[in-house]
């Protein structure tokens, strides 16, 4: 049974770090501070979520699989929150968002 | 009335504090249960002296609607990271970004919020601000746009107010 679980453990992590990896290119090639929020929810979302499922197939039914189920909830109430105050700051702060419209003007 | 929901929230709040505390010691010795119970309530004092105790903070009422809410925005999740995932690996970069305004037909801002959040929690589209009765959101594509804009998200969020009111 643990063996089991050791070996379905993979598929999660290996995922999970497929979309940390994703998010982290994404966030390198995207033209500005908006385009790069995007990649950044990739790795909060599946990227945090495989990687957390992963861990909990090799704790098994235990204590510490019901503390890793903890970080996914508060990342779910926090990223969020998080993201919304950096947009609208940024926003406030009166930077402007690139789009490709622009990028076609000035070529 | 008022004060029954009141005490129903309180009960709440601290059957919630109570299983975190019990996750995260994970001894059962008396010693450790009543420290656990005198935090609780050390909370609870904290939070009626802040007045955060209401539907808003506690949203237990919501709790039947969100199960069937949650499930369905994981799936959405899960959809837009991929289609995220291949155009960030797209040699060519295939986005076009947006900064407009979306409605949103909810009533109360519990739910208006729960709208925000769920738009930013699904990647390609971020909530920017929040206004009464209308969302900013900054898209990847004009096609998460549309898909916002047909409104299914909206209308999925504001059936989870009509569920208690």
């Amino acid at each position: 049974m643990s063996l089991v679980a050791e070996y379905l453990s993979w598929p999660f992590l290996i995922a999970g770090s497929f979309f940390l990896l994703v998010g982290a290119i994404g966030v390198l090639r995207m033209p500005d501070f908006f385009t790069r929020l995007h990649p950044a929810g990739l790795v909060d979302t599946l990227g945090a979520g495989f990687i957390v499922v992963g861990l909990m197939c090799e704790a098994g039914f235990s204590q510490t699989s019901l503390k890793l189920l903890l970080i996914p909830v508060f990342l779910f109430f926090t990223t969020p929150t998080a993201n919304h105050a950096v947009s609208h700051a940024a926003l406030a702060d009166g930077v402007k968002p690139w789009t490709r419209q622009k990028e076609n003007d000035s070529s | 009335m008022y004060g029954g929901r009141k005490l129903a929230h309180t009960f709440g709040l601290f059957s919630v504090l109570f299983g975190v505390w019990l996750i995260l010691s994970g001894f059962f010795t008396p010693f450790f249960l009543v420290m656990g119970v005198g935090c609780s309530v050390f909370a609870i004092f904290l939070a009626m002296r802040m007045e955060v105790i209401d539907h808003e903070a506690y949203p237990f009422h919501l709790t039947g609607s969100l199960l069937a809410y949650l499930p369905w925005l994981f799936w959405q999740v899960v959809l837009s990271n991929i289609d995220v995932a291949r155009k960030i690996l797209h040699p060519r970069l295939p986005i076009s970004p947006v900064l407009t305004w979306v409605p949103a037909g909810q009533k109360s801002d519990l739910v208006t919020v729960i709208h925000a959040n769920s738009i930013t929690l699904t990647p390609g589209t971020v909530a920017t601000a929040v206004e009464h009765g209308r969302i900013q959101v900054h898209c990847l594509t004009p096609e998460n746009l549309a898909e916002l804009e047909a409104g299914v998200l909206d209308r999925r969020v504001t059936a989870l107010e009509s569920g208690h009111q």
